[in-house]
């Protein structure tokens, strides 16, 4: 297009956009769990074109001094060039940065896993969960479909039982029996782009964003408590523009929810 | 350009009285500014309020992108360095303060004046504006917001812990009003500073 903000400015006028969705619509949501046999919990979450899988490995480490009874949760957000073309090998860029510190907030806010329950042994031996979600393909909406993701690979995670035996102090992994991590909260993350300073539309693609004056992102748990409303910058918004966000982020809640019962449900036989 | 200028301006919240007591009204620590105190820089200010992590950096810059009229200097490239001499709460929120002074100092075309303000949360659900460090650790939630001045519309928000819908319009409603404080110290030192006394 010569002119792409004008031809987006035509559809935004009848209240629809190029891909034929409504201002309020999501792309079509895929889900796919345990793809990656060699991590300890995995999880593919396509939201349209945009595609992020997130592998979980668990290892050992020593608890925080400051906190002898507590584990680690390490997030890791990767956009290799692969992803997109904006994106060039070598030290995570900045845009990757943000990502990972926005998904370590939510993991931090939203008490999705109680840190106690990854300790072993308090002072000693505890689990830590390295989380590694990589982009496969940038479409936009990359913090969404990571919060997912993260989400999706969590419930997917089995952790062996560990004992610590007294003769040798060194710790024993019994790989035959597994168990399920104890998911406390269900964070879902539901983002807005700000066109004209006015109008909201949900889930933007690549384009929309890049066009966009402003973005937000709303992180709402079951009982519509927030954890994370993070808006860098871009154009400003009313507190009554706020609201309706909020209940559209209510609703996008009950969605995701009901397809991650659904994969779980369905995973439950193995 | 003009010689080095120290205006040293205090402001005094609503409650009358001067730094640490704090009223119901108004609640935000007392503040002082100091502009062009540094000769290289086309500007510079230094703003005192009661990582250099990428994520910070990403909030302070968006927002600043947000207001600075870039179309008006193309092929230009303006640099906000923060550098924080001291912490004691409240971070993000000063440096977006500072930030915009120095954008004032330096000259540079906005279409609004930015400020931030801190809200934390305590366990029972009471608001405090412009938390210190101590009471941003104790606090269930710390919300930080950054208002323009023309509208109060909110151009940055970054939130840590668990609060409801309720609680975000209310925190929100709260910063708006502090705002004003902070754009009332934005014009009268920026008046005491270009009046010839």
């Amino acid at each position: 297009t010569v002119e792409p903000l004008e031809y987006y400015r035509r559809f935004l006028k009848e209240n629809c956009r190029p891909d034929g969705r409504e201002l309020g619509e999501f792309r079509t949501t895929t889900v796919n769990i345990g793809s990656i046999s060699t991590a300890d919990g995995s999880a593919l979450v396509k939201l349209g074109n945009t595609t992020v899988i997130c592998g979980i490995k668990a290892e050992f480490a020593a608890p925080p001094t400051d906190a002898p009874d507590k584990g680690y949760v390490v997030p890791n957000v990767d956009l290799p060039p692969l992803c997109s073309s904006r994106f060039r090998s070598g030290p995570p860029g900045e845009e990757a940065q943000v990502a990972s510190q926005f998904i370590a907030d939510v993991i931090e806010n939203s008490q999705i896993i109680q840190k106690e329950d990854l300790c072993i042994s308090p002072g000693k031996l505890a689990w830590v969960l390295y989380c590694d979600l990589i982009c496969l393909d940038y479409d936009g909406n990359i913090l969404d479909a990571c919060t997912f993701a993260l989400l999706a690979a969590l419930k997917n995670v089995q952790l062996p039982e560990v004992t610590i035996s007294e003769e040798t102090a060194l710790a024993e992994v019994n790989l035959k029996k597994k168990s399920f991590l104890n998911i406390r909260t269900h964070p879902v993350a539901t983002s807005f782009a700000v066109f004209d300073d006015t109008l909201l539309i949900v889930d933007p693609t690549g384009e929309e964003e890049h066009l966009a004056t402003g973005t937000l992102t709303v992180v709402m748990d079951e009982e519509g408590k927030l954890c994370c409303l993070h808006k860098p910058g871009g154009s400003g918004l009313t507190g009554a523009k706020l609201q309706d966000c909020m209940s559209r982020a209510v609703t996008r809640h009950k969605e995701v929810k009901k397809l991650m019962d659904e994969v779980v449900k369905s995973m439950k036989p193995k | 350009m003009e010689g080095v200028m120290r205006s040293d301006a205090k402001i005094c919240g609503e409650s009358g009285t001067e730094s640490s007591p704090r009223g119901l009204g108004c609640s935000l620590r007392h503040f002082a500014c100091e502009q062009n105190l540094l000769s290289r820089p086309d500007g510079s200010a230094s703003f005192l309020q009661g990582v250099a992590e990428k994520s910070r950096e990403w909030l302070i810059r968006n927002t600043c992108e947000a207001v600075v009229l870039g179309t008006l200097h193309p092929r230009t490239s303006i640099t906000v360095v923060l550098q924080v001499i001291s912490d004691a709460g409240s971070l993000l929120a000063c440096c977006l303060n500072a930030a915009c002074m120095a954008l004032v100092d330096a000259g540079v075309p906005m279409r609004a004046l930015f400020c931030g303000v801190t809200c934390a949360l305590d366990s029972d659900g009471t608001l405090m504006l412009d938390p210190t460090a101590k009471q941003e650790k104790e606090a269930r939630a710390v919300l930080t917001f950054a208002l323009d001045s023309v509208e109060r519309k909110l151009l940055m928000s970054t939130t840590k812990g668990l609060y409801s819908d309720a609680e975000l319009q209310q925190c929100l409603a709260a910063a708006q009003a502090a705002s004003q404080h902070v754009f009332r110290f934005y014009r009268e030192s920026l008046q005491r500073r270009y009046s010839k006394s």
